[in-house]
């Protein structure tokens, strides 16, 4: 499904003394079936952001657009039930919401909760327990007998459960080991391809922007700072800085080798192996590569 | 950044009434609601409205904000007039509406007790207003202390008060989060019958509840591994300290105690 | 005996009779002014050791020993004194309503005067650069700041062991700077020993000394070079290697040969330019 933010502000407790700004007129576009990241500082605006394309909060000015449904500043959208089958996100950590006595219970409650009929919600469990790399024998036993990795996946198969056009995902890897992290991503890659999702992924990481996105979208005080691919973004170095964010340590390095042997290598998506090639002509073959 | 996180409604000032001692604010309020039943005139009920509403702009706090903080009473107080209007049968009847004797005593009854109640109430949330949650607690602390000679948990119970506290913001966002998790699992927490959104607070409930006893083990350890061992031996960073302008409002206090007797009929 | 280091003598842990040993056979010293880094995939018992460590736990068998004094029920509120702990989640061990609340926490426990203990927030906040949160209350704090007042919280007891069990694990990358960078400054101004517990690769090419944990044991204890030299074997046992390690493997595997492994950017391009200065 298309995404549309047009115009988009949001606050918090308005006329409080607390009131806050989290948008400010924020303005972008998603293409079904991409793969975008949302990258930016904590403060950013980049929750208040997910959050609206769920339906959980409703724009404070402008509106959104998510395929056929819109979310307007004034106005109640009678159809957010749909809206949010079509559209699953995976919390920050996710495990925290599971509390069903066992695991195939949790994984069903999403679709239980839409309507759908049992014996497709046991072919989805199935599926989704499959999807997130867990043994079907897990279906019997208790979510909270199991590894924070392991209730990770099941809070995650609980969201697919409920067949989801557009996933949301909010820092999936946060807090796990970096073997858990690689294996959580190379998983939501894969199901993006196999299932066409539109994926949007809220993340700390430039090396997962760079490696799995095919558009960021940069938030800054809550409003787009600059939007592209990633190869592209991810070469200025100076105007992430200015927004605290990194560049990722393949370019930075290339960079440096740039500077330092004064020769114009650039980041064009090679693999480790292919830059040590490149490196080792530059050694070998001394002057003017490229 | 989480809504809601008016916590027993503080709003930081400097004001005279932000730097009384706390336990000088609760000394005054317990004082008050005692001498507030022994107003009995028109004198004396002035005073004392005049007392609470100097108070409050003593406080330099928008009115709006304190007229805010009394909303869910407004409607006890008119409940409680209501109330007076037509169980009370003294006096003369004054007015005759819709075949409704309306006695004077009821009128007059119904007033005073709605007055009392809204000055209590004012008063109170105006302690709420200017002092921290922990300010009180620490002034509890004090106020009790005496009772640790009879082995009453003064200590624990403080300490038990000032970890909620701290944890009371920590846990609404903690809420939040997860009903917003559940919300997008398409758990409807706002319409259906009142079954039904009993059985939605399940998948809110159970979490939380997982959550806290996590978080109450984890902090457990990080006490204890930071040298806490009750509250034997134990010294205080907090301090609460008596000054002169704390003698000076007592004493403007009992004056108007005084003068209260005085106006009395 | 010397007493400024502590000490592990074939410590062996596990949680229940009935269970699997956690730890088994762990023998260790970490010594005055150093940082040592404690890696391993999860479950290879790094987190079990930092409990030994102060008392939080005590093994079935083997002896602790801090500054000579050997860990028991009798020593824990002095070992606890020398040696500080940080944990994973920021918000579970923030135990004051304020910042200045919770640094004064620890002081307050071991029955320090009044005064000292206002003199040692204000310097211990400025060590970590959080004076100007002294009023702040929690939730009004980052997730780094949080961490960095924990870090605070310690300093004000003067301990003479801090020990980071995964404090980085759930910040974001500038929180997970910010204590790095705090944790570097500490280190340089204080006469302490650090062990921190990790995944983060980053932090574990900076430190001293690297103990690799697997399955309970302790797997290889190096220098961050050597270590990182090891590739193979550490993918085998489930552990990721820095970008510049990979790079370096790369490179060899590509022909080139380098005079010793490199741990960061730096060192990589000086290979590289003098490799390319003598062909």
């Amino acid at each position: 499904m298309d995404i549309t933010f047009k115009n988009v502000s949001y606050t918090y407790q308005p006329n409080s003394p607390f009131e806050y700004k989290a948008l400010h007129d924020l303005s972008f576009h998603i293409d079904s079936g991409s793969f975008v990241a949302i990258i930016g500082h904590t403060g950013s605006g980049k929750s208040t952001l997910i959050q609206h394309l769920n339906g959980l909060v409703q724009p404070t000015e402008g509106s959104v657009t998510i395929g056929p449904y819109q979310l307007l500043a004034d106005e109640k959208n009678k159809k957010l039930r749909e809206l949010r089958e079509k559209v699953g996100v995976v919390f920050q950590y996710p495990e925290h919401q599971l509390f069903e006595e066992t695991v195939e219970k949790d994984i069903a409650f999403g679709p239980a909760n839409f309507g759908v009929n049992e014996t497709e919600i046991d072919n989805r469990t199935k599926e989704a327990i499959k999807a997130v790399r867990l043994d079907e024998s897990m279906l019997a036993r208790s979510p909270f007998d199991l590894s924070g990795g392991q209730m990770r996946r099941v809070a995650i198969a609980g969201v697919l459960a409920m067949n989801p056009e557009v996933l949301v995902l909010d820092e999936p890897t946060a807090g796990l080991d970096p073997r858990g992290q690689k294996e959580i991503m190379n998983m939501f890659s894969r199901l993006h391809q196999e299932k066409q999702l539109t994926t949007v992924l809220v993340t700390h990481s430039m090396e997962d922007a760079l490696a799995y996105a095919d558009h960021v979208i940069i938030l800054n005080h809550g409003e787009v700072y600059q939007e592209g691919a990633p190869i592209e973004l991810f070469k200025q170095k100076e105007s992430l800085q200015a927004v605290q964010l990194d560049v990722p340590e393949v370019i930075e390095f290339i960079t440096k080798v740039s500077d330092k042997f004064d020769v114009h290598h650039s980041y064009h998506g090679q693999s480790i192996t292919e830059l040590a090639k490149e490196l080792a002509q530059l050694v070998k073959g001394g002057h003017d590569h490229e | 950044m989480s809504s809601t996180m008016m916590i027993g409604q503080y709003i930081p000032g400097s004001s005279v009434v932000h730097r009384l001692d706390p336990r000088t604010k609760i000394a005054i309020i317990f004082f008050f609601v005692v001498i507030v039943f022994f107003a009995n005139s028109v004198m004396s009920y002035g005073l004392l409205t005049l007392f609470a509403v100097g108070s409050a702009f003593a406080t330099r706090i928008k009115v709006r904000y304190i007229l805010k903080g009394l909303k869910p009473v407004w409607f006890l107080i008119a409940f409680t007039f209501l109330l007076h209007l037509f169980v009370t049968r003294e006096g003369e009847v004054i007015a005759t509406v819709l075949g409704w004797d309306l006695y004077r005593e009821a009128v007059i009854q119904g007033a005073t007790i709605s007055l009392r109640f809204f000055l209590l109430i004012m008063v109170t949330s105006l302690l709420t207003l200017t002092t921290t949650p922990i300010e009180i607690t620490d002034a509890i602390e004090h106020l009790l202390g005496p009772l640790k000679k009879v082995r009453f948990p003064v200590h624990e119970l403080a300490l038990m008060m000032s970890i909620s506290l701290r944890f009371i913001p920590t846990l609404m966002q903690e809420t939040e989060k997860i009903s917003k998790a559940q919300a997008s699992r398409g758990v409807d927490f706002r319409t259906g019958s009142f079954k039904d959104r009993i059985k939605a607070i399940i998948p809110l409930l159970v979490p939380l509840f997982v959550s806290a006893f996590k978080r109450a083990e984890e902090l457990a350890m990080a006490m204890e591994a930071r040298g806490y061992k009750g509250g034997e031996g134990r010294t205080k960073l907090r301090e609460l300290q008596v000054g002169r302008m704390d003698y000076m409002i007592s004493g403007l206090f009992l004056l108007l105690a005084i003068g209260l007797f005085f106006t009395r009929n | 005996m010397d007493h400024s280091k502590m000490e592990f003598r074939n410590v062996s842990f596990r949680y229940q009779d009935d269970m699997p040993w956690v730890l088994k056979n762990v023998s260790f010293t970490i010594h005055a002014n150093e940082w040592v880094a404690i890696i391993g995939h999860n479950g290879s018992g790094k987190s079990t050791i930092a409990k030994l460590m102060n008392g939080l736990l005590f093994p079935q068998e083997g002896e602790i020993y801090v500054n000579g004094q050997l860990v028991n029920q009798e020593t824990i509120w002095d070992v606890r004194k020398n040696v500080g702990m940080v944990f994973q989640n920021p918000d579970n061990q923030f135990v004051g309503t304020t910042v200045r609340d919770d640094v004064a926490f620890g002081m307050e426990n071991h029955g320090m005067p009044r005064k000292l203990m206002i003199e040692r927030i204000t310097e211990s906040l400025s060590a970590v650069g959080m004076s100007d949160y002294e009023y702040h209350e929690p939730h009004r704090l980052s997730g780094g700041q949080k961490q960095r007042v924990a870090i605070a919280s310690v300093l004000a007891v003067s301990p003479k062991y801090i020990i980071l069990d995964e404090a980085t694990a759930m910040l974001d990358p500038k929180g997970r700077k910010e204590i790095l960078n705090t944790v570097l400054d500490v280190q340089d101004q204080r006469n302490l020993s650090l062990v921190t517990i990790t995944h983060d690769l980053l932090e574990v090419t900076q430190a001293d000394r690297v103990m690799v944990m697997n399955e309970g044991e302790v797997w290889l204890e190096a220098g961050p070079r050597e270590v990182f030299s090891r590739k193979e074997q550490l993918q085998k046992i489930g552990l990721d290697t820095p970008f510049v390690t990979k790079l370096a493997e790369e490179l060899q595997s590509a022909g080139l040969t380098l005079t010793r492994e490199p741990l960061n950017h730096q060192e990589l391009l000086e290979e590289l330019w003098t490799l390319r200065s003598r062909m």
